[in-house]
C-alpha cells in the first residue's frame, strides 16, 4: 500500500502511508486509538476506498470497490467482533455463500471433510465441523474465522486486535495459528495494543501516529520502551504511578462468601490499597467483582458492612463496578455523554448532577465534551466516560473488571493514574486484568483465583511466574 | 432538537398546504379547531413515546380509549352530578390498565407486543359483552365541554405537552431512555428497569384517559371510538424519528409527528381523499420511516471533530 489517504467528512484520518508486507511476514501495525490502524486495514479489506494512494498485490495493482472484490484477491480480515451465525455450525459458517452444491443440494459432507482437514492443518482438535459455532469459545471461534480465510485461500490476512478478548493461554495458542500462517507464506498484519506480543510475534512494526506513517521497521531494531516512545510521541516514563506508602482502614470484608460460582471467599478491601485480583478466565474473577457489588449476589458467607443482594443496596453501600465489557454492560451507547456519566446518580436518587464538565475533565476525557453519544467515542474515552459515572456518587469501594482492554496506550496511563488518585483519596480500589505486567505494577497486593476459591495471595510486585503458579494450580515443589 | 428540526420542517409545510387550500386555516378558529381536532392523538402520541423508548410497544391504547368512553357514558347516564367521580373511576381504570399491561411485561416477561395485544383483545370484548354491541347511556354537559370547547382541548393538550417534556428531562425518563437503549448497563448502574418500564405503561395508559376524555365530548359515544388509535399513536411516534427498540428519540418530535400525521389526513380530507386511505397512508409512513430509520444514510452521521477521528479507525 502505497501513499494512502483518506478523510471522513473531511476529516483527514490517513495520509501518506506506506505499508509493506512480505510473504510469510508477520507485521505489527500498532499505534495510540485514533491513529488510523483500523482505517488503513479497512481499506485494504475494500470496505472503504481510499481517497489517495495504491494497493498492490503480488506486484498488480489492484482496487477494491467492494469487501468482496478484497475477498478475491486474497485479503480476510478477522474483525474484533466476529461475524459468524451462531446457530449454524463451523462448517456453514466457514462456506457461509458459498456453500459446495451437489444436484441441486447443499453438499454437507464436501463441506464438513474441507473444514476438518483445514481444522486438521491448523492442529484444532476441540471442536469438530459440525458444533454450532455457539458452543465456542471466544478464541474456538476465532480459530472459526482463520479457517474461513484459509478456505478462501487469503494470502494477506489482517487480525484486528486478535487478542483483546482472549485469556492469557489462548493467547499462545492464538500465536502459535499465527505462526502456521505465516508458516503457509501468508502475510499477516497483526494489530495489537500489547507491545509485549508485538515483540514476541512480529517480524516487522509498522507504527502510525495521528494517520500518518511513523516508522517501519525490524522489530529486532526497537526496543518496547522505544516503540512506545514513537506510537505516543512522547516519554512516559516509568509506566505505572508509584505505589500506595501504607493502606487504611478497612472499607470491604467477606468472610466465607461464596455463590453457585464463587466459594470460599475471604477478602479484604482497604482504604488506599490497589489490590489486583488475578486468575484464569473462568476462574471467577469477574464473579468475584459482581458478588461484592451485588451483581451476583453471594448466597453465603458475611459481609461487612453490608452483603448486597442487589445492584442499588451495593451502590447504596457505596461500591461501584466498572464492568468488564464496556458496551454491553457499562454504556448506554445512544445516549450522550452527560446522561451517561449522570445515570449512576440520576437511578440512585443521590450524589451530584451539577459539575459534570470538571468530572469530565478529572477522568481526562479528551476533548470533554458532553454532548456527543458515547458510541462515537473511543475506547479509551468510553472507559473514561464509565468512570466519571460511578464518582458523581463517590464510591468508597471500587471495583474495576479489565479497566484497559482495548484502549489506546494514552488512555491507559490516564486510567492508571485515576485509579491510583482514587485510592489516595481513601477509596478502596480493586482491579483485575489478565494483563499481568499491569496488575504487578499496579497492585499494592494481589489475590490469585482458580475454580472460584482464592488460591494465594501475593504481597506488591509479585513475579509472573508466581502468579501464573496460583493461577494455574502447579504446586511448587 | 437537531432530531425534532426534520419532522417541524415536514409538518410546516403540510400545515402551509392546508392553509392553501382553505385560507380558513390561517384564523385563529380554524388553526385552533385543527389542534382541537389533534390533540387527543398528539397526547396518545406522548404517552407512546415514554413505551417505545423504553423498548416497548403499547397497543391497548385504542380499546382503552374506547373502554373509558363507553363506561363513561354509561356510568353518566346523563347525571351532571355524576361526571367528576366518572371521571376520577377513568383515570383509576386508565392506570390500572397501564399498570397491568406494565406488570405483564416485565415481571412476567411477555413480549409488551403479545402482552398489549392481548390486553386490546380482552378490552375490546368486554366492551362488546357490557354493551352488547351497541352502547348505552349519554355523557353529561360537563364531561362533553372538555372535548368540545376548543379552550378546553388546548388548555389540557397544552398542559400535558408541558408535562411530559418535564418527565423526560428528569431523572425518571433520561433513566427510561437509557434502559431501552442499553437494560443491562441501566440496571448495573442501578436503574429500577422494571419499575421505569411499568411507569412507562401507566403513563400511556394516563394518557388513554386524557385522549379518552377529549374524544367522548368531540366525537361522542361509540363501539368504535378508539378504533385504531394505537396504530396511529405508533405511526405518529415513528414519524417523529423515535427508534423503535427504544433508546433513542424526542417526545416533542413524537408530538410532532400526531400533529403531522393529523396534518396529513386534514390535507387528505381537503382534497377530497377518501378516508378510507387514512390506513394505507399510516402503514406507507410507518413502514418509510423505519426503513428511513434502519438505512444509515452517509450525510446522517454526526461530524466527527479531529480529536474523535479515532472513531472512524
Amino acid at each position: 500500500m502505497i501513499g494512502i489517504g483518506k478523510s471522513f467528512l473531511g476529516v483527514r484520518v490517513l495520509g501518506e502511508v506506506d505499508l509493506v508486507a512480505a510473504a510469510g511476514e508477520v507485521h505489527a501495525v500498532v499505534g495510540e486509538n485514533g491513529a488510523g490502524k483500523s482505517t488503513l486495514m479497512k481499506i485494504l479489506a475494500g470496505v472503504h476506498p481510499p481517497d489517495e494512494g495504491t494497493i498492490e498485490i503480488d506486484g498488480r495493482g489492484v482496487s477494491f470497490g467492494h469487501p468482496l472484490d478484497a475477498q478475491r484477491a486474497g485479503v480476510a480480515i478477522i474483525h474484533q467482533e466476529f461475524n459468524l451465525l451462531p446457530e449454524r455450525s463451523v462448517a456453514e459458517n466457514v462456506f457461509l455463500g458459498r456453500e459446495p452444491v451437489r444436484r441441486g443440494l447443499v453438499d454437507r459432507p464436501a463441506m464438513d471433510a474441507a473444514t476438518a482437514r483445514l481444522l486438521g492443518e491448523l492442529g484444532e482438535d476441540s471442536f469438530g465441523p459440525r458444533d454450532p459455532v455457539r458452543h465456542l469459545s471466544v478464541a474456538q471461534q476465532q480459530v472459526v474465522e482463520i479457517v474461513k480465510a484459509l478456505s478462501l485461500d487469503a494470502r494477506i490476512v489482517v487480525m484486528d486486535e486478535p487478542t483483546a478478548a482472549l485469556a492469557e493461554h489462548e493467547v499462545d495458542l492464538l500465536h502459535r495459528l499465527v505462526r502456521r500462517l505465516q508458516g503457509r507464506g501468508i502475510a499477516v498484519l497483526y494489530i495489537s495494543h500489547r507491545l509485549r506480543e508485538v515483540f514476541d510475534l512480529a517480524d516487522r512494526v509498522t507504527v502510525l501516529k495521528d494517520g500518518r506513517l511513523v516508522t517501519s521497521a525490524a522489530t529486532g531494531e526497537l526496543t518496547p520502551d522505544g516503540l512506545v516512545r514513537l506510537m505516543v510521541g512522547r516519554d512516559l516514563g516509568s509506566y505505572f504511578p508509584p505505589r500506595a506508602t501504607s493502606a487504611g482502614e478497612t472499607r470491604l470484608r467477606v468472610t466465607g462468601g461464596g455463590n453457585d460460582r464463587l466459594r470460599d471467599i475471604d477478602l479484604e478491601l482497604r482504604a488506599g490499597e490497589i489490590l489486583g485480583l488475578a486468575g484464569l478466565q473462568g476462574s471467577g474473577r469477574s464473579a468475584l467483582a459482581k458478588a461484592l457489588f451485588g451483581a451476583e449476589p453471594f448466597t453465603r458467607g458475611r459481609m461487612t458492612p453490608v452483603r448486597p443482594r442487589t445492584v442499588r443496596e451495593g451502590i447504596a453501600a457505596g461500591i461501584g463496578l466498572v464492568t468488564e465489557d464496556r458496551k454491553a454492560e457499562g454504556l448506554a451507547l445512544r445516549q450522550s455523554v452527560r446522561d451517561n456519566a449522570l445515570l449512576v446518580a440520576r437511578a440512585s436518587g443521590r450524589g451530584r448532577r451539577d459539575g459534570v464538565r470538571e468530572l469530565l475533565e478529572r477522568v481526562r476525557l479528551v476533548p470533554p465534551r458532553q454532548d456527543r453519544e458515547v458510541r462515537y467515542l473511543s475506547g479509551g474515552n468510553q472507559q473514561k466516560v464509565v468512570l466519571a459515572k460511578w464518582l458523581t456518587v463517590a464510591p468508597r469501594v471500587l471495583l474495576f473488571d479489565e479497566p484497559t482492554r482495548g484502549v489506546d496506550v494514552g488512555a491507559k496511563a490516564a486510567i492508571h493514574d485515576l485509579m491510583r488518585e482514587l485510592a489516595g483519596e481513601g477509596a478502596a480500589v480493586m482491579m483485575i486484568s489478565s494483563e499481568l505486567p499491569e496488575l504487578i505494577g499496579m497492585s499494592d497486593r494481589i489475590v490469585v483465583l482458580r475454580e472460584g476459591r482464592i488460591s494465594g495471595t501475593l504481597p506488591a510486585g509479585p513475579s509472573e511466574e508466581a502468579v501464573m503458579r496460583l493461577a494455574a494450580g502447579e504446586v511448587a515443589a | 432538537m437537531r432530531r425534532t428540526l426534520p419532522i417541524l420542517a415536514v409538518l410546516a409545510v403540510l400545515l402551509a398546504a392546508i392553509a392553501i387550500a382553505n385560507p380558513f386555516f390561517l384564523e385563529p378558529a380554524g388553526f385552533l379547531g385543527f389542534v382541537r381536532r389533534a390533540a387527543p392523538l398528539v397526547i396518545l402520541a406522548a404517552g407512546q413515546y415514554f413505551v417505545i423508548v423504553s423498548g416497548e410497544f403499547d397497543l391497548s391504547v385504542g380499546s382503552l380509549v374506547t373502554v373509558e368512553v363507553v363506561v363513561a357514558a354509561r356510568l353518566i347516564d346523563g347525571n351532571e352530578g355524576a361526571t367528576w367521580p366518572v371521571l376520577l373511576l377513568l383515570v383509576v381504570l386508565g392506570l390500572l390498565v397501564g399498570l397491568a399491561n406494565g406488570l405483564v411485561t416485565t415481571l412476567l416477561r411477555v413480549p409488551s407486543f403479545i402482552a398489549t395485544l392481548g390486553m386490546m383483545l380482552v378490552l375490546s370484548g368486554a366492551v362488546f359483552l357490557w354493551t352488547g354491541g351497541a352502547p348505552r347511556g349519554a355523557l353529561s354537559e360537563g364531561f362533553r365541554m372538555f372535548g368540545r370547547q376548543t379552550g378546553w382541548a388546548v388548555l389540557i393538550l397544552a398542559v400535558t405537552a408541558l408535562v411530559v417534556v418535564l418527565l423526560t428531562r428528569a431523572d425518571f425518563g433520561r433513566t427510561l431512555v437509557a434502559t431501552g437503549d442499553n437494560e443491562r448497563a441501566a440496571a448495573l448502574s442501578g436503574v429500577r428497569v422494571n419499575r421505569v418500564r411499568i411507569l412507562a405503561f401507566v403513563l400511556s395508559g394516563a394518557s388513554a384517559v386524557v385522549a379518552g376524555i377529549l374524544l367522548g365530548g368531540f366525537a361522542g359515544v361509540s363501539a368504535q371510538v378508539g378504533q385504531g388509535l394505537e396504530f396511529q399513536a405508533i405511526t405518529a411516534v415513528v414519524l417523529g424519528g423515535v427508534v423503535l427498540g427504544g433508546g433513542r428519540g424526542s417526545v416533542v418530535a413524537a408530538m410532532a409527528g400526531a400533529l403531522t400525521l393529523e396534518a396529513l389526513f386534514t390535507l387528505l380530507n381537503l382534497y377530497g381523499i377518501s378516508g378510507a386511505l387514512e390506513f394505507t397512508v399510516q402503514g406507507v409512513i410507518i413502514i418509510a420511516a423505519v426503513a428511513a430509520g434502519a438505512v444509515r444514510l452517509p450525510f446522517a452521521h454526526p461530524r466527527r471533530s479531529k480529536g474523535d477521528a479515532h472513531a472512524a479507525s
